[in-house]
């Protein structure tokens, strides 16, 4: 017999609420536990992507598009730019270093970039197999397009006219696979990136130009377009000349990733304090039904609570035992709570892996998650408290004499 | 042994317990009795600790009681004073040797499983160890209680009450029970009761009066 065995016990006796306690408490902190994963992930997800990318150019239109568009590859383009305007401002002496895109075609929902090498570089994505593409409609699958694919080097695939499924099929202009990357973490995974020109040549092919491996050497600059420009400033004082000039001085719009990315995260951010705040409220209700289960409990164990004082129980003996109930309890349902937030959190990750959305995983730990489990055990031990006070204060005869 | 001085216990003013003098050597058996109301429970519960006197002196194996800080006091009780009271009130979560080992280890002693077979087996109880409070009849929980009191081999075993709702034969039963487990520990046994039946069983007997309705 010890102290543990005797909480046991009780807990035993009373299963039922036992478990009700437990799923009560356990739901609240998995709630916290799940939102702490996915918007841990989800923000540093998205610093990774947008790391060191000072400002993007896109066609006029909103700035958050334009972000969401060619540093996510979440939303559509909002236009394309001209090449030469793109070459103006890449030659600007704010500018340190650009990186075009062209987007516009997608191969089986994954999104195909015509990009330089430099976008690779950028991001310390480093090869799996194979070389990097150096001709036209020479491809290289990010690691999640190779995977689900099934494609490797030398595999040869069409693109599809627009950005999901389903989009015409561009006949006759097929890629070739020359290239694997190895997992990176960041946007490039979910990509199927190639050079420009080929991006140029398969919409020259789709407008009648039939010898596509030469189509975009035959293009005239003013027929040249790009969707965006990722910019890295010279110096920290392009922040306050570069945006103004771009929006200014051409029918293109500057947009920030910093500005933008903070301003989607309030948006999203009145969400997730929206459900932080149910899921206290659950841990709440957690606490406050541990403390009236067992104020409860003392009126029908007052006379156990003598009985165990006459058997030599001190005081501090009979408050510990009210105390240990609780936060037993509640260490049981913070435990349970974690279990479950990592187990949605994994849930939720291999929907949106269907959904080639953002990737989420169950399988990593925080060390908030350690507070999470030490807010459980105090919220038990302060539902525990005044039951515990009111069982060190138990008035042996009188309870005995009463019966 | 125990001795008791000059005790009065009193409620609010009002005087529910006065004994002037009664004292008692280790070992011997003793019937304490007065009609009801006269505090016989009530100078049980000052012989177990559980109660302080108003005013008096109390010394049980040799121990002054009214010295005692209260946590000595809570170990004194749990390893020297086994009690059986009249609602015999076993736990009803535990099993019948876990209630046993229950006084072990609430009074700190060595908990020792072989001690509390060989206090249930010499209670007729061994076949009923596993089983919870519920499922035995008023006999059974009754030994169970006694087993519980005397499982830390008590200088004093107190029982308030044992026989009151025993037909003849099982009353009988009950109070050998008791003897026999006092001595089988040589404790000190003080059973508090207005059962006529068993007076004669007992020759040490003291006798409380009806409190007088006096103020102090």
């Amino acid at each position: 017999m010890n102290l543990a065995k005797l909480i046991f016990a009780y807990l035993r006796a009373r299963a039922l609420n036992t478990v009700l306690h437990i799923v009560l408490l356990g739901l609240g902190i998995g709630t916290i536990t799940l939102l702490l994963l996915a918007t841990e992930q989800l923000d540093q997800r998205m610093r990774r992507d947008a790391q060191n990318i000072d400002l993007v150019v896109g066609a006029k239109g909103s700035p958050m598009q334009i972000i969401l568009s060619a540093i996510y590859h979440l939303d559509v383009p909002t236009g394309n730019i001209a090449y030469t305007q793109a070459k103006e401002i890449a030659a600007h002496r704010a500018v340190k270093k650009t990186i075009p895109l062209a987007l516009g075609d997608s191969y089986r929902g994954f999104r195909i970039a015509g990009t330089t090498h430099d976008y690779v570089a950028h991001y310390g994505a480093k090869l799996s197999t194979g070389a990097l593409w150096q001709r036209p409609l020479e491809a290289v699958l990010g690691a999640t397009v190779a995977e689900q694919t099934g494609h490797g080097v030398g595999a040869k695939f069409a693109g599809a006219h627009g950005m999901g499924d389903g989009g015409d099929a561009h006949e006759g202009a097929d890629y070739v696979v020359t290239g694997v990357l190895a997992p990176s973490g960041t946007v490039l995974d979910r990509l199927v990136l190639t050079s420009v020109e080929s991006v140029w040549a398969v919409h020259a092919q789709h407008q009648g130009v039939h010898d596509v491996a030469t189509a975009a050497e035959r293009m005239k600059d003013e027929e040249k377009e790009y969707t965006a420009l990722l910019i890295q400033y010279a110096s920290p004082l392009a922040t306050a000349i570069l945006p103004r000039y771009v929006n200014n001085n051409s029918d293109m719009q500057a947009a920030s990733p910093v500005l933008e990315t903070a301003r989607l995260f309030s948006i999203i951010g009145v969400g997730v304090d929206v459900l932080r705040g149910f899921a206290l409220v659950l841990v709440f209700s957690a606490g406050l039904s541990v403390f009236i289960a067992l104020y409860g409990a003392l009126k029908e164990r007052r006379y156990d609570l003598a009985i165990m004082r006459t058997l030599g129980a001190s005081p501090g003996r009979l408050m510990a035992l009210m105390l240990g109930e609780g936060v037993l309890l509640a260490g049981a349902g913070g435990v349970l709570g974690l279990a479950l937030g990592h187990a949605f959190a994994q849930l939720v990750g291999v929907a949106l892996k269907t959904a080639r959305q953002v990737e989420i995983t169950g399988l990593t730990w925080l060390p908030e998650e350690l507070l999470l489990l030490v807010m459980a055990l105090v919220v038990g031990a302060i539902a525990a408290l005044l039951p515990a006070w009111r069982a060190y204060r138990t008035d042996i005869a009188g309870t005995l004499a009463r019966g | 042994m125990f001795a008791v001085r000059q005790v009065v216990h009193g409620y609010e003013g009002t005087e529910v317990l006065r004994v002037s003098s009664w004292s008692a050597g280790q070992g011997s058996h003793w019937l304490l009795l007065g009609p009801s109301g006269s505090g016989k429970t009530t100078l049980l519960h000052i012989l177990a600790g559980i109660l302080r006197p108003t005013s008096g002196g109390v010394q049980v194996a040799d121990q002054e009681l009214t010295a005692l800080a209260a946590s000595a006091l809570d170990r004194f009780r749990g390893r020297n004073v086994g009690i059986v009271l009249q609602r015999l009130h076993l736990l009803p979560s535990l099993t019948v040797a876990q209630n046993v080992a229950l006084a072990q280890y609430l009074a700190g002693v060595p908990q020792d499983a072989a001690r509390v077979s060989e206090v249930l087996h010499s209670l007729d109880l061994a076949d009923k160890a596993q089983a919870f409070p519920h499922a035995l009849s008023h006999g059974q929980a009754q030994r169970v209680a006694i087993a519980r009191a005397v499982v830390n081999r008590p200088r004093i075993l107190l029982a308030d009450e044992p026989t009151s709702n025993l037909d003849d034969a099982r009353c009988l039963q009950a109070l050998d029970l008791l003897v026999t487990q006092a001595q089988a520990c040589n404790a000190t046994l003080v059973i508090a009761t207005h059962d006529q039946r068993i007076k004669a069983r007992i020759p040490n007997q003291h006798v409380l009066g009806a409190a007088a309705p006096s103020s102090s």
